[in-house]
């Protein structure tokens, strides 16, 4: 579904991501492991076109789409869920799940969307009319999660999204995405909680990045056979 | 001259009336830079294009109404020409290219229309239902200032709708805060910039259009506006509207009071009262912290 060979990006003269290739098939949930400022999140930005890379390929449903503009990618059925959140402050929750759609309204049932983004998030039917802004951190992390789902993206970028949470909505948050999963999600997943990304699935794929490189990558059994390898990466006991 | 009831109310329905001019070009302002991030220092360029725009358009129709709407349109066009084909190229550089891009703007379109119809003022006459005033006992109100004070509410109660209840007011909301986000959410933000931009520069032209009959209608009469509409934006808080709407009617209290009592001090007491203001309230009535 998605293919990246080879990029390269920089921020400035900075050398950010060097050849990294990766692939996500339909249905699958790929992990992307690694220390903080490895890249993992200019991976996903890469993708998108918010970070476009200097060279090399990325190919969504065989289609090249190096260089697009980040609403052109959108379009296409990517998603984005960044890791501060970005929820709209100055706009209520409802007008920001609104704003996911509108790319799409036409050819999606808006009212079904909506009734199915609350029935995962039932906290937010709540708050409909709240502003962003006075959201806790955990609803804020739901919100941008709904606001990604409501226009039935095919394939979603997730970037760490139990950081700074709390333990209990670390949980729900996991609940989610194990339900996103089952329901036929494709998932890109960033995540630094090791732990926390292989309990979401029984068969996903990680990639695990090194400096801009990607150094290991397999499935869960895989990397486990590697765990010396994979815990030096990581810089973590497990 | 003495300071009757009758003369405070009559000033205070010019200072509304003059207030409402501000407000309405203001907030063009205040949308331009709070959405693209522009100092739009053509934006008394446009009020002058609105004025110009009104005259030619009742030359040739011989109605106030039809020329009014058609002179918006067209200014409002012709921004839309100048933001895709001009300033969209300089977004994301430093934030002095756009606004010497406007600068610039501001010099060149007064030569051209002074090419165009020369250095002597045109006559936009009163619309004909709105000439003179109506007197009430001893109280003297002038039709048309009455008029623009309401035309105010309407353009006003109309904004406040089309960025509360349309999809496109909603994305230029959420774009004068987060426009990576906005855009990664399936929207091209390039294009709200050019709906926001001729919003904008349409609300100029409004201005220009309304003004005209109570104005020398000259070339150069945009400069001017262009400092004012900028004051009644700091005042208020810049990229708030509700302080462009506060701002504009504040200062058209002050210049028509000013006026009447001291003439001689009508230039400076803009610029006294922003600078009272901001001594005060550094970020303006309204201004968010940390929004310069």
């Amino acid at each position: 579904m998605l293919k990246v060979e080879n990029i390269n990006t920089y921020y400035g003269d900075s050398h950010i991501l060097q050849d990294v290739s990766l692939e996500v098939h339909l249905g699958e949930i790929v992990v992307l492991l690694g220390r903080n400022g490895v890249g993992k999140t200019t991976t996903l930005k890469s993708i998108m076109g918010i970070e476009p890379p200097k060279t090399g390929k990325i190919l969504y449903k065989g289609e090249e789409i190096t260089g697009n503009q980040p609403y052109q990618n959108v379009q296409k059925g990517l998603a984005i869920i960044p890791e501060d959140r970005r929820i709209i402050p100055n706009l209520t929750v409802e007008e920001n799940l609104k704003l996911g759609i509108l790319h799409k309204k036409k050819k999606l049932n808006v009212a079904e969307r909506f009734d199915m983004v609350y029935q995962y998030f039932p906290k937010l039917k709540l708050r409909v009319n709240q502003m962003g802004e006075s959201l806790s951190g955990g609803e804020q992390q739901m919100l941008t999660i709904a606001r990604a789902m409501v226009s039935k993206p095919d394939l979603m970028m997730i970037d760490e999204p139990t950081e700074g949470l709390a333990p209990l909505i670390v949980e729900e948050i996991g609940e989610i995405l194990r339900r996103l999963q089952r329901d036929g999600a494709t998932i890109l997943l960033v995540e630094q909680n090791y732990q926390v990304s292989l309990s979401l699935s029984d068969n996903l794929r990680a990639y695990i990045l090194e400096k801009g490189q990607i150094k290991l990558s397999g499935t869960s059994e895989e990397l486990h056979a590697c765990q010396d390898e994979v815990e030096r990466c990581l810089g973590v006991k497990l | 001259m003495e300071l009757t009831w009758e003369i405070i109310i009559l000033q205070i329905i010019m200072g509304l009336a003059l207030g409402a001019i501000y407000v309405i070009l203001a907030s063009g302002l205040s949308i331009i830079f709070g959405l693209l991030d522009v100092l739009n220092f053509a934006h008394g360029t446009f009020y002058m294009l609105g004025a110009y725009a009104v005259f030619v358009a009742i030359s040739l129709c011989g109605n106030f109404w039809i020329a009014m709407v058609s002179a918006i349109v067209i200014v409002a066009l012709l921004g839309g020409l100048f933001e895709i084909t001009l300033l969209k190229r300089l977004y994301g550089t430093e934030p002095i290219y756009p606004l010497l891009l406007c600068f610039g703007f501001s010099i060149f379109m007064p030569d051209v229309i002074k090419l165009i119809f020369g250095l002597v003022g045109k006559v936009v006459e009163y619309p004909k239902i709105f000439q003179g005033a109506a007197f009430v006992g001893t109280l003297i109100l002038p039709k048309y200032r009455i008029f623009l004070v309401v035309l105010m509410g309407v353009v006003l109660l109309a904004l406040w709708l089309f960025m509360n209840k349309t999809d496109i007011g909603m994305i230029i909301r959420a774009a004068t805060r987060d426009r990576l986000m906005v855009s990664c959410l399936g929207i091209n933000v390039s294009r709200v910039w050019t709906v926001g931009f001729m919003l904008g520069v349409g609300l100029a032209a409004l201005a220009g259009v309304i003004a005209a009959p109570m104005v020398q209608t000259i070339p150069n009469m945009g400069d001017e506006m262009t400092v004012e509409s900028f004051v009644v934006v700091v005042i208020g808080g810049l990229g708030s509207l509700g302080g462009a709407v506060l701002g504009g009617l504040l200062l058209g209290q002050v210049v028509s009071f000013v006026s009447f009592l001291y003439p001689d001090w009508s230039n400076v007491a803009i610029f006294m009262a922003m600078a009272v203001i901001l001594v005060v309230r550094p970020r303006g009535l309204f201004g968010e912290e940390g929004r310069a």
